[in-house]
């Protein structure tokens, strides 16, 4: 049976793991190789890194640190940030990344993920989704721009028809970020990815909102998506990875341990 | 992850060729076999397309990601199909390059009918009767394995990565079983022809055991194997 996945995400800014609160005042955690290698080591099934220095700038970064974790790494590992084209793709996965992650270029342009696709095989092609609940209209939305708060800003996309436009282009696995509408690791928003496992045929990853390891377990048997994804939980050493599989196991999820 | 527990002491012997498809995954795989290497072995790990390399070398990888038609192409336009075919010494596929082992798969791409593959294992690949399930297949499964050496050391139930929408059936070629909606063949063998459609490379320990077990093998180790016998009788 296929395993859940628990799938860690580090912020990566010029080549160094960062942290900052709410995209600002970074500071640095270590180095990134270091890091991946534990989180590999404690259990972690796959790994997210998030390049925040990408979508600012157009200049040229070094990305060398793709190969340096891919060296190193023996799990898969997704890029995400600042890829707007076939070329920057396929830098990523020449470097040695399993998967690359688009959020805003594909708002601006959706056929950019079926010429991913044709290019690069749709299995390594991920989409980030970030939304929201609207509370005028009572619906689910999707957001642009939300590495910078200043650039921020809605869409005429329903995360619905989006994931279904997705999906049709080709898309191999989506990122449905999205908080419980208590406010920060108060949980999954188990309603909403219900919702979203309903109409989508891919590979579902929750993100955003995991507090605690009953989160995990809620979202796995309720909302039945295929992998969470967490940052801080793992970062400050709330949750051990070990101890959530095992706790997840006790709860007759299905892990990898 | 680095302390591999395996018969990690025995020296790899030979040349080890992955071939150069031209395709992403490629630095992956050898990443993944270079950590099981010491320096001096390095020295005798190769990802190339020249033929008399590969012709000579102890053993092949054959790696693959993207889609059977792109990949077939990539073989054709280097002049590699009549050579991969002749090979003598272990061959590992990996992903798509166990697909490419089989006579033909029904990942058209852009073409209008089946995209033929190398034919040196009967078998067909078609898409994966997920049952419902999501696909592409993605993330980490069981496999039963059998006794082949591939798997030396690999117990039943083993999680390895698979990422893949196409999969082999199962059939007299089948040397592990996973399942996802149906159950397929999570490897498959002919000779000194094995290919993997998970990735060994992504597999975690498990992975590396198998890597390490085909890194082992040499032109001696199927020389005797008895040909055209089903390898599920000989060895399940």
């Amino acid at each position: 049976m296929l395993a859940k996945r628990i799938v860690p995400c580090l912020d990566v800014k010029e080549g160094k793991v960062v942290k900052g609160v709410q995209f600002r005042n970074h500071e640095i955690v270590g180095d990134i190789v270091p890091l991946a290698q534990r989180y590999a080591e404690e259990g972690a099934d796959e790994l997210v890194f998030y390049d925040i220095t990408a979508s600012a700038h157009d200049r040229v970064i070094d990305k060398s640190w793709v190969s340096r974790v891919a060296e190193r790494i023996d799990i898969p590992f997704c890029v995400a940030g600042g890829i707007r084209s076939i070329e920057q793709a396929r830098e990523k996965l020449a470097f040695g990344a399993d998967k690359i992650s688009i959020n805003s270029p594909a708002l601006t342009d959706p056929s950019l993920i079926a010429r991913l696709q044709d290019e690069f095989g749709r299995q390594c092609i991920v989409i980030g989704i970030d939304s929201y609940y609207d509370a005028a209209t009572d619906s689910y939305k999707v957001k642009q721009f939300t590495g910078d708060e200043a650039a921020t800003k809605d869409t005429q996309w329903y995360t619905q028809d989006w994931v279904s436009e997705v999906q049709k282009q080709g898309c191999g696995e989506i990122v449905l970020n999205v908080m419980n509408q208590d406010g920060v690791r108060q949980g999954y928003d188990i309603k909403q990815l219900s919702m979203i496992r309903a109409i989508c045929d891919v590979p579902l990853i929750a993100s955003g909102g995991a507090g605690t390891m009953a989160h995990f377990k809620d979202v796995f048997a309720e909302a039945n998506v295929d992998a969470a994804l967490a940052a801080s939980v793992f970062h400050k050493g709330i949750i051990d990875i070990q101890d959530l599989k095992r706790y997840l196991k006790d709860n007759h999820i299905a892990v990898r341990l | 992850m680095s302390q591999i527990a395996t018969n990690a002491e025995q020296t790899i012997v030979g040349n080890t060729v992955i071939i150069d498809t031209g395709c992403a995954n490629l630095s992956s795989v050898r990443y993944a076999v270079e950590r099981l290497m010491t320096e001096l072995e390095r020295e005798s790990l190769f990802v190339s397309d020249d033929i008399d390399l590969i012709k000579s070398a102890e053993r092949v990888i054959l790696p693959g990601v993207g889609t059977a038609p792109a990949a077939m192409n990539a073989l054709k336009s280097k002049g590699l199909v009549d050579v991969i075919k002749s090979l003598q010494q272990p061959v590992l596929g990996v992903c798509l390059g166990m697909q490419m082992l089989t006579r033909s798969s029904k990942e058209r791409g852009a073409q209008s009918q089946d995209c033929p593959c190398l034919d040196i294992i009967a078998t067909e690949i078609e898409q994966l009767d997920s049952k419902g399930l999501p696909l592409p297949h993605m993330g980490w499964n069981q496999i039963t394995p059998s006794k082949h050496p591939i798997f030396d050391g690999v117990s039943a139930g083993s999680y390895v990565y698979f990422v893949h929408s196409y999969r082999a059936p199962i059939s007299d070629y089948t040397i592990a079983s996973a399942q996802h909606g149906e159950t397929f063949s999570a490897a498959i063998a002919k000779d000194n022809f094995i290919g993997l459609q998970f990735h060994p490379e992504k597999s975690s320990q498990a992975g590396a055991r198998m890597l390490k077990n085909f890194l082992n093998m040499t032109k001696e180790t199927f020389a005797n194997s008895a040909a055209n016998t089903p390898l599920t009788e000989a060895l399940l």
